[in-house]
Parts: structure tokens; C-alpha cells; sequence
């Protein structure tokens, strides 16, 4: 149970981290598909298998190729140009920030007294149990996210379009 | 020796393999990509003869391993493999007939520079149609079916920078989708009545006994239930199967290369709705004991399949690419097995299942040879006289030719066609489909004459025609192998019906009824005789001079070669239905919500008129005041603006950190 | 060590792994993509303290989840819709260079 979790631990850090530190954009996509599928096994290993196909649906499915497709349209060249990193000071700055992040953190969750909770039996919820909370006591909540995502899409597509005017000069 | 069924999983395990290899290697890696497509095919063969001679040990058995994919809740899916004699003959075939194919396709794309996804595609397309046969659940077989779906929609648009190919797989892929819908559909419902999708299951499977019982209810508009599940799914057949009305995607399909019109459009994939029918015969004939319905699936099944056979046999006739020819008469011969299996005798339809898939193969294999050596001229009115110069292709084009034309004793494309004529004679509903499948055997001897005579007999007619030259063995050798197994698997039937009594060992044996022989070899004779007087004895000279037939009935014809309008039909009724419902679209959204959108907008408009008046005079003068004041704040703050995104999250960051030692701190204290 | 506090340095961690991304790269597709990973990491913990918490039956873990994933894929399309857009004015994706709201 626990080396399963530290396995998927591995993966996940390996493939974002990867991810984070290559130079060509779409090995870096694809490292985070393995990343993002990693997650996936994460919440299946937690017991939450919906979640799980949610994420595989969502992220290894579309915003992968939401990235990939945003990658293949900014392209300058007809080759795939590395990405460099320009400015060390800026990327010393940026790992110390994030070091600083990461110990307070540490510190909390060493800190903290949460070792009561290790007996517990994995909890299941089943996609009835989700639906009718979906449907019961979070409606509203759905409701907002429905009409945030056409609100996004729309935006989406109003910002990318191409303005007609600015093609014809 | 034999292959049990815990390892039957390895057979499109390998396949599966080479199709990663080939994904894998550089494009200039064609030869490990084809070398491994056929190591990994030739060991795919060996194991499915293995599973062969276990599966005939225990003819009448249902070898299952089933397995539970996921669970979702309290919903468990599970999967299965199967074995039994339809599926070890099925994985006996589709192994040995890619093999050859393979091997061909070496010769066949030797030009082409992207030869190592060819293979890649037709390994995969392999992988996935095995994974089809030996699937014991509706659920895995159905996901198999899109595969190949998807496999035979990137090998037809193979070529897809000629916009014939590119158009001809997206209708292809576009058209088996309707009749996948149909199938899906009847999958779920399949699914929610009975609660499992397993065929076999030591009883509780969709095809035992016990689970039909629980479909034979009456439904509101008077069919079975099991009658309208089993339409449902053989709305799928008719996709894949190029059944009537939607055998219009596989002629298209002929743009794509020709091993894959050989592998996929003509000896198994098209075959997977046969063998899909076949595999839930009993779920189809549930509804046979009921009375009181006013249809039984059978029957759907019986006239389809009789009207394709005829129709297909017609338009053949009329065709003039030599691929188009061997097209139509595949949705010919499919629309035979349809009948075989409608008249209830779905062990005559794989017979002639197994027998068409090697001299189909053989045809179009034959065609490519032909296509190949003559610079991909594919008119049949341009080629001829090949004869001399294709030694090899022509003999074994004949023996394919006669084999499809169901030449007397010798060639095994008789013998199946016999059984099935047999069947459609015998069945008590109508009598229709058996003239149907009659008329078609006439027909089918006359355009196949027709073709042969053209191509081969003659002068020849066009430039690419008269340098044509015989092929490498690569290209040979297969044909000759398919050749000899066009004539040696006539001996399976012959004298006692093995093969139809290991498929169904329950089926009486009906070998002694002759009755229909000599009609049938007439019927035959007479087909080649009318093919040879009017193509073969005065053959055209040139390639502009009209067809023979032209002269007696020049408007049939016409519609023919036309392949009675079908194509013009759908652009005219559901291509204009689905662009009338756009026009109406468009017309709401410009003239309804448009107009109402502006009338709004006029009103806003109004009234910030009025309102302007007011503001200008009232309240502008103090509020500039203010606004100074705002500004001057604004410049001021604004130079913590850098600009620098990641100075923002940076600074974020450490307010983050600086929060969280002061929580921690204050904790502690 | 409990294995709630294994998942917790898993996915803080993993949001330090996004943060260094999202700090120390100059492509903006690789920022939004290293918002995406931090936006994960939150996901992960509220999957353990799902997993581990007194009240699983509950299910306002998994739930927050699902409301969280269906944000970030609208944050993930207006993101790149806008590094698009950026591209097509500035012909680069170097975030440094869409300093316009400079003060």
C-alpha cells in the first residue's frame, strides 16, 4: 500500500519535474501527460475512482492537447526551438522562493499532529452517492460551474480569434 | 498440442507488438518495421493453429476466461476471452491471410517512403481484428470493432495527400459511425437488461439459455425485445459488412492501397459483421418460437443480405476499375452470408466466410499484381492482353475467378456457395431470397468472366499496359500459396461436411442432399458462357469503343455504372436535410435573436442619450475633481506595477512563507 | 511517518515542482503549465485529507475535486487563448516581454 504510493510518488515528481526542466516544449507536454496520468493513479490508489477518470478525461485527454496545441501555434520556426534558460538570476531566485516554500511546509506538516489517523479502511463513493450530492446540496454550485465554463470557452475564443481588421492593414 | 485458453490473449498480443515497434522506429526503420510485423504474424499462426487443434478437441465446448476489468461502485465490467471452433478457425484465417499479405505488401510498398507506418497501421489493424474474434464479451468485441474501424480509416486514407483517399476514408469512417451508433445502442440496452455482456458465462452469459429467456417479453410496438437488441446490432454488421443501404463507403474504400483493399476491404474486417451475427446467432434466433411478432430479426437479416447480393452483382457488372469491380463483388458476396445466416444456417455463412477470404484475398492480391505492373493503371478498358506477360498472376487469377464464380467440384468458392443456396432453399418464410441469391450466381460468373477476359485476353490498349512485366516473388509467392489454398480448402467440404460439423456439432448433416447441384452448375455455365460471348471471343480493340452491353440496354447500364445513384441519393436527402437544417439555423440566428438583440441595444442606446445630458451638466465637473485626485494616488502606487510577472508570483510566494512562519510562530507561542 | 503525511509531502513537493516552473522558465506556455501542476498538488490534498479524514461518506473532498478540475480546465483555455493572442501581437512567448501594464 504504501510502497504503491511511493511509486506513484516517484512518477509523478519524476515526470513533473522533467516536465519543468526541458528544454523542447513538447517533450514537456508529454512528460506532464505522464505526470497529470500519475495523479490519476494517485486518487485510484486514494479510492476515488471518479475522480480519477475525471482527471484522466480532463487533463490526459483535453488540456494535453490544449498545450499541444498551443505549443504547435506559437512556434516561431519551422523547427521546434529549445527553450534556454535566460536569466540565471531570475531561475536562483525562482529554486530559493520555491526552497523557502517547501520548508515552511515541511515544517507545518512535520509539525503537525496528524498521526491519530492510519487505521482508517479506504472510504468509497460511488457514482450514485456523488451524482445525488452533485444534484442535492452542491446544485448550485454546478449551476456556477456550468455557466463559468461558456463563460471561459466564450472568452476563450474571443480572445484567440483573429480580429479582421488587424489582418488587412 | 494445443494453445489453451489462458494464453489466447498472446495472439493479438503480438501483433500488438510489431504495431508498437513499427510506431517506434525512425522512418527509415521499414525493414525491422515489416520484419517484425511478419516475425510477429507467422508466430501469431502457429499459435492460432495450436488454439485450432485444442479448440477441435472439444468441438461443442465454450472455452471462457473471464476477468473483471474495473469496478465503479458496486458496477463491475468485466471482460473474457473465448474459444471455440468459430473463433480458432476465425484466428486461423485472419493470421494466415495477413501473413500472406504482409509478405506481399513488402513487395507491393517497396516505392513508398512511408512503408514503416503502413506496416505499423496493418499491425495494429491485425492486433485489433484477433482481439475482435477471441473477445467473450460484446463490451471488448465492440471496442475491438472501432479498432478496426479506426485502423481501416488510416490505411484507406493511406494515401492521403490525393484528396480521393482522403475523402474516401472520412466516408467510410463517417458511414460505418451510423451503423455503430445502432450497434451501440443495442449494447447498452443489451447491458441494462441483462447486466453483463459476457457471450458465455457458465450459464449467466447473454447467449445461455437462460439469459434469452429473460428477452423474449413483447414491447410496446409489438417486436420481442431480443428482436429489437439484435436489429439494434445488426445495424452495426450492416455498417461494417457493407450491407445495403450502407454499402457505400467500401468501393470508395478501394483508394486505399490494394493489400489493404485485400486484408481489410474484402477478407476480414468487412467479414466482422458476418462473423459478429454468427457469434450472437442465438440472441438473434430467440424470437424464432415466438408466434405472435409481426417480424423476426432472421428475416431482417435474410432480405438484407439477399438484396445486397443481387444489387451488388448488379452494379459489378457495370463497373470499370478493375478494384471497383472486386468492391462490389465483395458487398455481393457478404450480402450471401447475410442470407446464410437470415435463413438460419450461420455455419454455411462462415464457411463461405472462410472460403471468401482466400480467393477474395487471392482477387484482389491478383488486381494489385496488375496494378502494379501496369503503373497503377487501374481501368480495365485500358489494360489487356497481359496474359503472356503475367504468367504467374493470370493462373492464379483465374483459379481466384473461378473459385468466386463457383466453378463445379474443384475450387471451394462452390461448394460454400452450395451450402448457402442450399439454406436459402429450404427456408419456409420466403422464397424470394433464394431467386435473389440464384440470379446472383449468374450474374457473379458473368462479371467475373467479363473481368478477366478484359484484362487479360486481347491486345494491349494503353502504354502502361504493354510494358508490364511479371512481379518479384514477394508478390508471386503469396498468390500462388493463396492459389493452392483456394482449391485445397474445397477437400474440408468434400465428401463428408467436416467443417460445418466442428463449427456446429449439434447441426444435422445435410451432405447427403444433392439435389441442387446440377441446377447450380447450369446456372453457372451459363454465366461464363454469356462472359466469354461477349467480352471474351471478339475482345476491344481500343479502349474508347463502347462496352457490348451498352448497345442492348444503354440506360441500365448507365444507372449502373452510376451504382444506382446511391451516393446522389444520400447528398440529396441527408446531406440537403442536415444543410436545410443549418439554413434554418442561420436564418433564426440572423433575423429572430439578431433582431431582438438590436431592439435591446436600441433601447440602451436611448437611454444613455438621455442620461448623458444629465451627467454633462450635473455631475462631471465635481466628479473631475475627484478623479484628479484618484490619478495622481494611482500614479503614484502604479510604479510597484514592474510589469515582471514573475516578480508578482515571487513576491506572492514569499508572502506565502512569511504567513505561514508567522502562523506557525504564533502557534507555538 | 503516516502515510496522510507522506501524501501531504507528495504533493507539496509536487507544488514546489510547479512553483520552480512557474518562477524560473520565461516560456509562458511552461508558467500556465507549472499553474496547472500547483493547481494539482491542492487537488492531492484534498483527495488525503478525503482518504484519511473523519468524515469520507461525505464525500466534499472528492466533490471540491471535481469543482477544482472543472476550474482549472477553464483557467488552462483561457490561459493558452491568451498566450495565443499574445504570440499574435508580440510574436514571442517570453512572459518578461508582456509588460505593457508596466506604471
Amino acid at each position: 500500500m504504501i510502497l504503491a504510493l511511493i511509486i506513484i510518488a516517484l512518477v509523478i515528481l519524476g515526470a513533473s519535474a522533467a516536465a519543468m526542466l526541458s528544454r523542447n516544449l513538447i517533450h514537456s507536454a508529454l512528460l506532464l501527460v505522464v505526470a497529470w496520468a500519475g495523479i490519476a493513479a494517485f486518487y485510484l490508489w486514494a479510492g476515488a475512482e471518479f475522480v480519477a477518470f475525471a482527471q484522466a478525461l480532463i487533463y490526459v485527454g483535453a488540456v494535453s492537447m490544449i498545450v499541444l496545441f498551443a505549443v504547435l501555434l506559437t512556434r516561431q520556426g519551422a523547427t521546434a526551438a529549445p527553450v534556454e534558460f535566460d536569466s540565471w538570476r531570475r531561475a536562483v531566485l525562482g529554486l530559493m522562493v520555491a526552497g523557502g516554500v517547501m520548508g515552511v511546509m515541511f515544517g507545518a506538516i512535520m509539525g503537525s499532529p496528524l498521526d491519530g489517523r492510519i487505521a482508517s479502511p479506504t472510504p468509497t463513493i460511488t457514482v450514485k452517492q456523488l451524482g445525488l450530492l452533485l444534484m442535492g446540496p452542491y446544485a448550485p454550485a454546478l449551476l456556477i460551474v456550468g455557466v463559468l465554463l461558456t463563460v471561459a470557452l466564450l472568452g476563450a475564443i474571443v480572445i484567440a480569434a483573429v480580429d479582421k481588421s488587424e489582418e488587412t492593414p | 498440442m494445443s494453445l489453451p485458453v489462458q494464453h489466447l490473449w498472446l495472439i493479438p498480443a503480438l501483433p500488438l507488438a510489431a504495431a508498437a515497434v513499427g510506431a517506434l522506429t525512425p522512418r527509415s526503420g521499414r525493414t525491422l518495421a515489416a520484419g517484425a510485423a511478419i516475425a510477429t504474424m507467422a508466430g501469431a499462426f502457429l499459435l492460432a493453429c495450436l488454439a485450432l487443434g485444442g479448440a477441435l478437441d472439444f468441438p461443442a465446448a465454450h472455452q471462457v476466461l473471464n476477468f473483471a476489468w474495473f469496478d465503479l461502485g458496486a458496477t463491475s465490467l468485466r471482460l473474457g476471452l473465448l474459444l471455440d471452433p468459430l473463433t480458432a478457425f476465425m484466428c486461423v484465417m485472419v493470421t494466415f491471410v495477413s501473413l500472406l499479405i504482409f509478405i506481399f505488401s513488402t513487395g507491393y510498398m517497396k516505392a513508398d517512403a512511408n512503408a514503416k507506418q503502413f506496416f505499423c497501421f496493418l499491425s495494429l489493424f491485425a492486433a485489433a481484428m484477433l482481439g475482435l474474434i477471441i473477445a467473450n464479451s460484446l463490451l471488448l468485441l465492440f471496442v475491438c470493432w472501432e479498432l478496426v474501424g479506426l485502423a481501416s480509416y488510416l490505411l484507406i486514407g493511406f494515401w492521403f495527400h490525393k484528396p480521393a483517399a482522403a475523402a474516401a476514408a472520412k466516408k467510410a469512417f463517417i458511414t460505418t459511425r451510423i451503423g455503430d451508433l445502432g450497434f451501440l445502442l443495442g449494447l447498452l440496452w443489451l447491458q441494462d437488461a441483462q447486466g453483463t455482456l459476457l457471450f458465455y458465462d457458465g450459464g449467466h452469459g447473454i447467449l445461455e439459455s437462460a439469459a434469452l429467456a429473460n428477452l423474449t417479453h413483447l414491447l410496446p410496438c409489438g417486436l420481442a425485445a431480443s428482436t429489437a437488441i439484435g436489429l439494434l446490432i445488426f445495424c452495426g454488421a450492416i455498417g461494417k459488412s457493407g450491407q445495403f443501404p450502407l454499402h457505400v463507403w467500401l468501393p470508395d474504400a478501394m483508394e486505399g492501397p490494394t493489400p489493404v483493399s485485400a486484408l481489410i476491404h474484402a477478407a476480414t474486417m468487412v467479414a466482422a459483421g458476418v462473423f459478429l451475427i454468427a457469434r450472437v446467432y442465438p440472441l438473434m434466433a430467440a424470437d424464432q418460437l415466438l408466434a405472435n411478432v409481426p417480424v423476426h430479426a432472421l428475416t431482417v437479416v435474410a432480405f438484407i443480405g439477399a438484396i445486397t447480393a443481387l444489387m451488388g452483382a448488379l452494379i459489378a457488372v457495370a463497373q470499370n476499375d478493375i478494384k471497383r469491380i472486386l468492391a462490389f463483388s465483395t458487398v455481393s458476396q457478404l450480402g450471401y452470408m447475410m442470407l446464410a445466416i437470415g435463413v438460419g444456417s450461420w455455419v454455411a455463412a462462415i464457411f463461405h466466410l472462410l472460403t471468401h477470404a482466400f480467393f477474395k484475398a487471392l482477387l484482389f492480391l491478383g488486381a494489385g499484381s496488375v496494378i502494379h505492373a501496369a503503373h497503377h493503371e487501374q481501368d480495365i478498358r485500358r489494360l489487356g492482353g497481359l496474359r503472356p506477360k503475367m504468367k504467374v498472376t493470370f493462373a492464379t487469377f483465374a483459379i481466384g475467378m473461378m473459385a468466386l464464380s463457383g466453378v463445379p467440384f474443384l475450387f471451394s468458392g462452390f461448394w460454400s456457395k452450395e451450402a448457402i443456396l442450399h439454406a436459402a432453399h429450404g427456408w419456409e418464410v420466403s422464397s424470394l431470397p433464394f431467386y435473389a441469391a440464384v440470379l446472383g450466381v449468374v450474374l457473379t460468373a458473368f462479371y467475373m468472366t467479363r473481368l478477366v477476359a478484359e484484362v487479360f485476353y486481347g491486345a494491349p490498349r494503353s502504354d502502361e499496359a504493354s510494358h508490364a512485366h511479371e512481379n518479384s516473388p514477394a508478390m508471386t509467392v503469396p498468390l500462388v500459396i493463396l492459389a493452392a489454398c483456394s482449391i485445397l480448402f474445397s477437400l474440408l467440404a468434400w465428401p463428408s461436411p467436416w467443417l460445418q460439423h466442428q463449427l456446429d456439432p449439434s447441426a444435422h448433416s445435410e451432405s447427403g442432399d444433392m439435389s441442387l447441384v446440377l441446377p447450380s452448375i447450369v446456372l453457372v455455365a451459363l454465366g461464363l458462357g454469356a462472359g466469354w460471348a461477349y467480352y471474351g471471343r471478339r475482345p476491344r480493340t481500343k479502349a474508347e469503343s463502347p462496352d457490348p452491353l451498352d448497345r442492348y440496354a444503354p440506360g441500365l447500364m448507365a444507372a449502373l455504372a452510376n451504382r444506382l445513384g446511391f451516393d446522389e441519393l444520400y447528398a440529396a436527402t441527408v446531406g440537403r436535410l442536415s444543410s436545410g437544417f443549418a439554413t434554418l439555423a442561420a436564418f433564426l440566428e440572423v433575423f429572430v435573436w439578431d433582431g431582438a438583440v438590436r431592439f435591446l441595444a436600441g433601447l440602451g442606446e436611448l437611454s444613455g442619450l438621455v442620461s448623458r445630458e444629465n451627467d454633462e451638466a450635473g455631475f462631471n465637473a465635481g466628479f473631475d475633481a475627484g478623479s484628479k485626485t484618484l490619478r495622481d494616488t494611482g500614479v503614484a502606487y502604479s510604479k510597484a506595477q514592474t510589469g515582471d510577472a514573475h516578480g508578482y508570483l515571487r513576491t506572492l510566494a514569499l508572502g506565502f512563507v512569511l504567513l505561514l512562519i508567522l502562523v506557525i510562530l504564533g502557534g507555538a507561542r | 511517518m503516516s502515510p496522510l503525511q507522506l501524501c501531504l509531502i507528495l504533493s507539496s513537493l509536487l507544488f514546489c515542482v510547479g512553483l520552480v516552473g512557474a518562477l524560473a522558465r520565461s516560456n509562458t506556455i511552461l508558467v500556465l503549465l507549472g499553474i496547472e501542476l500547483m493547481l494539482n498538488a491542492a487537488n492531492l490534498n484534498f483527495i488525503a485529507f478525503w482518504r484519511y479524514g473523519p468524515h469520507p461518506a461525505a464525500g466534499t473532498g472528492v466533490i471540491f475535486v471535481l469543482f477544482t478540475i472543472a476550474v482549472a480546465a477553464a483557467e488552462a483555455a483561457v490561459g493558452i487563448a491568451l498566450v495565443i493572442a499574445v504570440h499574435r501581437h508580440r510574436k514571442s512567448v517570453r512572459l518578461q516581454e508582456a509588460a505593457s501594464l508596466k506604471g
